[in-house]
């Protein structure tokens, strides 16, 4: 219908999931300095003091890809597929920031810097890392669940649904333009990844690392930090061979009566603990 | 740097706004107003109010205008045809109409540059937060309910009579 948001929405889609990654903290710089200037953490954007809020609000702008694909496709499966996206997004999205919102309670900040440094270090019992997935258990399930559906990956891949849709939003598009939104989606997966690894496992730290420092603590927080994150990769592809795609109500009944209830009540249950001193 | 970056946003932002009015294509008015919201959270960020201007992405661009461009895609609203030829003064009140605009606008650029500067404050989501739960919390919770109040009365008024 409109050649310029026809060629737009790839772009968009693209240009949201590059721009997302920026936040996540995914190394230990520590007291490295290199030519004469103090290495730090490793993230892209360190000074970005709303962290997390960054990224779901950048996060949101990635429907318009998918939703504009849709509509400017001029075909009733590719309209039908954006529709169904734009609907799932949102209401995944109100889930996915309460089951953050617990998270960001229990560390007292924003900064992602600051999230994963308050699961190093300590233990609970003198074996259990100190991740947020321990006391936030509800809420890591939620949060795993919606990012799934906010990546539009199976069991949630209503837009694409092969067997109703053809290809759904992207039937009509080939060459670099479908390219880029399948590099979109795959990149979301990796930000999605590092989210969950960066939110409730800890981040890039590890058991024992008190006692490394310098250039071995920084190659040891790399490979802590890949291999969670390789892990929750796996987790998204075994996810999409082990269980079959939601019919559309389902995928709504799940959201609204499933999973929203769910993260309030972790929401509760983080307000009550930290009230009660159970969480420090 | 800052000042302009400013003006750049400031242009992108009017330019948005006038073709978010004046296009004749429902879903291309929708998305000049993202850019337009999207470009007054820059501003906001210019000015220090991060957390502002990530909750203008959020809430806005990230899900208000979803649901608009929902709805005019599922209505299917076609482009509108040309308005045709125009009725007597409206070019004339639409042109007094702009006059007073302006002048209020300069009043408002005015009463600005008049005022004391706010000194540096910073709009993080900490200083927000205390503000939020301390000074306005009577304020704050009241906007709530209210929020609260239409939401259930656009239910009652939604539901249909059995």
């Amino acid at each position: 219908m409109s050649r310029g948001l026809y060629l737009l929405a790839p772009m968009i889609s693209v240009t949201v999931a590059l721009m997302t990654f920026i936040v996540i903290p995914f190394g230990a710089g520590g007291d490295i300095t290199i030519f004469g200037a103090r290495l730090g953490g490793l993230i892209v954007a360190p000074d970005l003091g709303v962290g997390v809020l960054w990224l779901l609000a950048v996060g949101s702008l990635g429907v318009y890809g998918i939703v504009l694909a849709g509509w400017s496709s001029n075909n009733k499966y590719s309209l039908l597929g954006g529709l169904r996206s734009s609907a799932q997004l949102i209401s995944y999205e109100l889930s996915m920031t309460l089951a953050v919102l617990g998270v960001l309670m229990a560390s007292g900040s924003l900064n992602l810097e600051q999230v994963v440094a308050r699961q190093g270090g300590q233990f609970w019992l003198g074996a259990i890392p100190q991740w947020n997935v321990v006391p936030q258990i509800i809420g890591c399930v939620v949060f795993v669940v919606a990012v799934f559906a906010e990546t539009n990956r199976l069991p949630f891949d209503l837009a694409e649904a092969e067997t109703e849709l053809v290809a759904g939003y992207h039937v009509e598009y080939s060459s670099m333009k479908f390219a880029a939104f399948l590099m979109s989606e795959y990149m979301n997966m990796v930000t999605a990844s590092a989210l969950i690894v960066t939110l409730f496992f800890g981040g890039w730290t590890f058991p024992g690392m008190g006692r490394f420092s310098g250039w071995p603590l920084l190659v040891l927080s790399l490979l802590s930090f890949g291999i969670k994150l390789a892990f929750f990769l796996w987790l998204f592809v075994w996810v999409r061979w082990s269980l079959p795609r939601f019919r559309y109500d389902q995928l709504m009944r799940l959201g609204w009566k499933g999973l929203l209830p769910l993260a309030t009540l972790n929401l509760v249950w983080v307000g009550v603990a930290m009230t009660m001193g159970w969480i420090r | 740097m800052g000042t302009a970056v400013f003006y750049l946003v400031a242009a992108v932002g009017v330019v948005s706004a006038i073709a978010a009015m004046a296009h004749r294509n429902p879903v291309v008015n929708v998305l000049s107003l993202v850019v337009t919201l999207f470009s007054i959270a820059v501003s906001y960020a210019l000015l220090g109010a991060e957390f502002l201007a990530a909750a203008q992405i959020l809430v806005y661009a990230g899900a208000i205008l979803v649901l608009f461009l929902f709805v005019v895609m599922l209505l299917g609203a076609p482009a509108e045809p040309d308005a045709g030829e125009s009725r007597p003064f409206q070019r004339t009140a639409g042109l007094a109409l702009a006059a007073l605009a302006a002048a209020g606008g300069a009043a408002v650029v005015a009463a600005i540059h008049a005022a004391a500067p706010a000194g540096a404050l910073r709009g993080t989501a900490q200083a927000l937060g205390v503000m939020l739960t301390g000074e306005y919390l009577f304020a704050f919770e009241f906007i709530s309910v209210l929020l609260l109040a239409a939401l259930v009365g656009a239910l009652v008024l939604v539901k249909r009579k059995h």
